[in-house]
């Protein structure tokens, strides 16, 4: 019976470690608190980065769906020159966005663009959400160019113009087929604000750091910043799995 | 039916694609008058779907004019908006919009570009749902409807706007066989209720019995045109003899 007694008497000595681990992490001077702000400025950045993102990207996927669609067709004026500058420009923002990472971006606009501001959640919205436009003015590009293009001939032949067939009847449906794609840059974006503390934001990972380098214990903070970032994927992928399903049920 | 009222008068259209290496409408002169059903019978890649659909500028023409109700609508300032609208169009493969309901897909163009209240919208869809026999359907999807009843509902769909001409683009072609006839049965009475009509198509049955005029197009060109009689009974084209024996056979 003595190795049962033993495994007992270990078991029992990691449970009291584990238990003061916790303590000194998150009940102590009241640690926890810094996850709960974090978490709150997490959830505020990702939430007006997405915001700002799907604004820019849905702009810069029509300019773009637009130019690839009807330059061909268009008549020499002002209105094609004004697309053909529209479309460079677009390009030259994604091909930007898309080519350097979102930390470097990040403290571009922290310490050289906005350097003056000290306003930084707002500066981190700013670079997230016009880095996430990127991503998404590509999903919604993808999602406009693969509507059949009789559903277009269909509204231009009752009398829409371009923008009215766009307004009713292409970006209803193209934002229903990219909902999933949609879905997923909204939660590579949730993760990808983790870096935020570059630019002195307490973010839920800043806020794991903080008590990590007051307590100079690693498990405890990172496992819990882990957990929840984990919990707020799973709750959002499930949310929008609902949303997909509400959509879809129309076309039975 | 005001015999010489000219609608749609065709002038020298032409079409190229890749930069004139295909011609496919190579110098079309037609009219259309109010009340005529105008059938366009040809082989395929004839050109005569290309034709319809230049019509209403679905199709830029490379050269020539089409004058409707009176205006150039190949003239750059003209709005081609405003003149679609009443240019009801049709298309093989029906092209409903699936994320609305029938009676939604009726009332979008009424409501927003005639500026229509949504019970007088909702009013004239179902008096029409009513004349094709699809008015229990009104709040269905278009993917619950089978070829047949979707093409009835694209019919009816440009018949909300209250066109002055409609542009039938091979409206029966991609429907399974047993469906053909419920389609052609709302156009004959659409035609008997005097309506302008442009049908593209090979049924020609429906070019022989509601046809006022048929036209034979082959390589971007209109060969030959008159009655129906005249056109099926003897023709003069050796091209579309060719034509005709294959498909009368």
């Amino acid at each position: 019976m003595g190795w049962f007694t033993q495994l007992q008497a270990n078991l029992a000595g990691w449970f009291a470690d584990l238990k003061a681990e916790f303590v000194l992490n998150f009940i102590e001077e009241d640690r926890w608190r810094f996850l709960v702000t974090g978490l709150g400025n997490t959830l505020r950045i990702t939430f007006f980065a997405v915001l700002l993102g799907i604004a820019l990207g849905v702009v810069v996927a029509i300019v773009r769906a637009s130019y690839d669609k009807t330059i061909q067709e268009m008549r020499p004026g002002p209105g094609r020159f004004l697309l053909k500058l529209g479309n460079f420009v677009c390009k030259i923002y994604l091909t930007v966005i898309r080519g350097t990472p979102v930390v470097v971006q990040l403290m571009i606009m922290y310490y050289i663009i906005f350097a003056t501001s000290r306003n930084s959640l707002m500066v981190a919205v700013l670079a997230f959400g016009i880095n996430s436009g990127a991503y998404v003015a590509e999903i919604f590009r993808s999602g406009i160019m693969s509507i059949d293009p009789g559903q277009f001939e269909a509204g231009r032949s009752l009398g829409f113009n371009y923008v009215q067939t766009m307004r009713y009847i292409i970006i209803p449906q193209a934002f229903k087929n990219v909902l999933p794609a949609l879905a997923n840059e909204f939660i590579v974006l949730l993760k990808e604000t983790s870096v935020a503390g570059y630019v002195t934001i307490r973010d839920l990972t800043m806020g794991g750091d903080i008590i990590r380098s007051g307590t100079y214990s690693a498990f405890m903070p990172l496992i819990a910043v882990a957990l929840i970032y984990l919990t707020l994927v799973i709750f959002f992928t499930w949310l929008v799995g609902k949303l997909e399903r509400r959509l879809r049920s129309s076309e039975r | 039916m005001s015999g010489n009222d000219v609608l749609i008068r065709v002038e020298g259209l032409q079409k190229w694609f890749k930069g004139g290496e295909i011609k496919a409408l190579d110098g079309i002169d037609c009219e259309i008058r109010r009340g005529e059903v105008v059938v366009v019978i040809g082989p395929s890649g004839s050109g005569k779907s290309t034709f319809l659909r230049c019509l209403n500028l679905l199709e830029h023409p490379t050269g020539g004019t089409i004058t409707f109700d009176g205006v150039d609508i190949t003239d750059p300032r003209v709005d081609i908006n405003r003149h679609r609208q009443k240019m009801g169009m049709v298309f093989q493969h029906f092209n409903l919009f699936p994320h609305m309901t029938i009676l939604e897909n009726m009332t979008l163009a009424p409501m927003k570009l005639l500026k229509k209240s949504r019970e007088e919208a909702e009013q004239k869809a179902m008096a029409l749902l009513e004349r094709v026999g699809l008015a229990d359907r009104s709040g269905a999807y278009p993917s619950q409807l089978s070829g047949g009843q979707k093409q009835r509902i694209a019919i009816v769909r440009a018949l909300c706007m209250d066109p002055e001409v409609m542009l039938f683009d091979e409206p029966t072609s991609a429907l399974d066989p047993e469906m053909v006839g419920e389609v052609l049965e709302v156009m004959k009475e659409l035609a008997r209720e005097g309506m302008t009509m442009a049908v593209v198509t090979h049924e020609m049955g429906f070019a022989r019995e509601v046809g006022t005029r048929v036209l034979f197009m082959d390589e971007g060109k209109l060969l030959e045109q008159g009655t129906p009689a005249a056109l099926f009974g003897s023709p003069q084209n050796p091209r579309l003899k060719d034509f005709l024996g294959k498909v009368l056979q």
